[in-house]
């Protein structure tokens, strides 16, 4: 006989909610079964109406993140037996406003992600140069790389929560990932991000974004080796001649 | 588009992780009434035996003694929490052309800081003890 689980989902339909409820399906599950597989379980055989995002299965494409017992978490990776016998709550990813059940609207993260300049900015025009990179050079910022924009770091950190202005951890994460590149020589106008009051300084050190994250970056580190940049940003300009930091 | 928000009231009960993380900010209210009970022993020993004898029995009273008590653990917590969050803050330490693993960095921080105390208390200690002969 197959196991079963409860699973409770947040749902919430914006067009005759005026505020979320909760709703409890009953899984048969078996061992190899995700949570994302419970959640297609519901939608396939119990109510066609549960609404998620979900794409690659694989801790690759990041649209599964959800709240998980009040964790933050792809349900992709995290597996039903892991969670029996208790009932496991599901909910939207904190600190973003519900579109619909468990699906969250992006658009902010979105926005923070384009105006930090997510791409290399060669000091000369493409196809003149060759970069090369030592090692070294690519392990200053190559765990930054491996960000899949999950949001996962988002729903773990209060301070974004509570500021939704607060640039927050993936997107400055991924700022420096470009900043912290050999290659890159765009540091200049993404340091304007950096030292604003809702850059690295709305970040108190949680440090929960780092524990989350499914793909091993470290978003606190990098947001707090940025307040070091920014100081000498800040001080650096009353000594360097014309006030220039390189 | 409608979308819900929820309140973030409370926000800091949903999870352990956000307690442990409030305990470290609290700390610090705790640390700086024991900095200025210090800073107070000081004023009073400027103003001559009398009044530092006074602000010592000040000290001894039991509920003086069950504060240190407290900021003594919440001390080493935040030391604690200090320490284990000091690779994040600094850049990448390479020793070698190998980088320094961040425990190493965390249990010598925390290493440096017991060899410190102990030598402190030792010497306190030893003054206190030659001061009274």
């Amino acid at each position: 006989m197959k196991k079963t689980i409860q699973i409770e989902c947040l749902r919430y339909h914006p067009e005759t909610d005026a505020a979320p409820r909760y709703q409890t399906y009953e899984v048969p599950f078996t061992d190899d079964m995700s949570l994302l597989q419970g959640l297609q379980y519901i939608k396939d055989r119990l109510d066609g109406s549960l609404t998620f995002r979900w794409s690659c299965r694989m801790a690759i494409c990041g649209s599964c993140g959800s709240m998980v017992n009040g964790v933050p978490k792809l349900s992709c990776e995290t597996f039903l037996r892991d969670l029996h016998p208790g009932k496991v709550r599901v909910e939207p990813l904190a600190h973003f406003p519900i579109v619909r059940d468990l699906a969250i609207d992006q658009t902010d993260f979105l926005k923070k992600l384009e105006s930090i300049k997510p791409y290399l900015i060669p000091k000369t025009a493409p196809g003149k140069d060759t970069f090369l990179q030592t090692p070294e050079q690519m392990e200053d910022y190559y765990q930054y790389s491996q960000c899949i924009n999950c949001l996962l770091c988002y729903a773990a950190c209060p301070q974004y929560g509570l500021n939704g202005n607060f640039t927050g951890p993936a997107a400055l994460a991924l700022l420096h990932r470009y900043n912290a590149d050999s290659r890159d020589a765009g540091k200049a106008q993404r340091m304007e991000i950096v030292n604003a009051e809702d850059g690295v300084w709305s970040c108190t050190l949680v440090s929960y974004c780092s524990e989350v994250c499914p793909k091993g970056v470290d978003p606190a580190r990098a947001v707090n080796q940025n307040k070091i940049e920014s100081t000498k940003d800040y001080f650096l300009r009353f000594l360097m001649p014309k006030g220039k930091v390189e | 588009m409608k979308t819900y928000v929820r309140p973030m009231a409370g926000w800091w009960r949903r999870n352990p992780f956000y307690l442990w993380y409030m305990l470290r900010e609290a700390s610090c209210v705790f640390i700086t009434a024991y900095a200025l009970i210090l800073l107070a022993g000081l004023a009073r020993l400027v103003q001559g035996e009398a009044a530092f004898e006074a602000w010592l029995e000040i000290l001894s009273r039991p509920w003086s003694i069950g504060f240190h008590a407290v900021a003594l653990v919440l001390v080493l917590y935040h030391a604690w929490t200090w320490f284990k969050v000091m690779p994040k803050t600094l850049p990448l330490v390479r020793l070698g052309g190998k980088r320094v693993p961040d425990v190493l960095i965390v249990s010598s921080g925390i290493a440096a800081s017991a060899v410190l105390s102990v030598i402190l208390f030792a010497a306190a200690w030893w003054f206190s003890l030659s001061s009274a002969q």
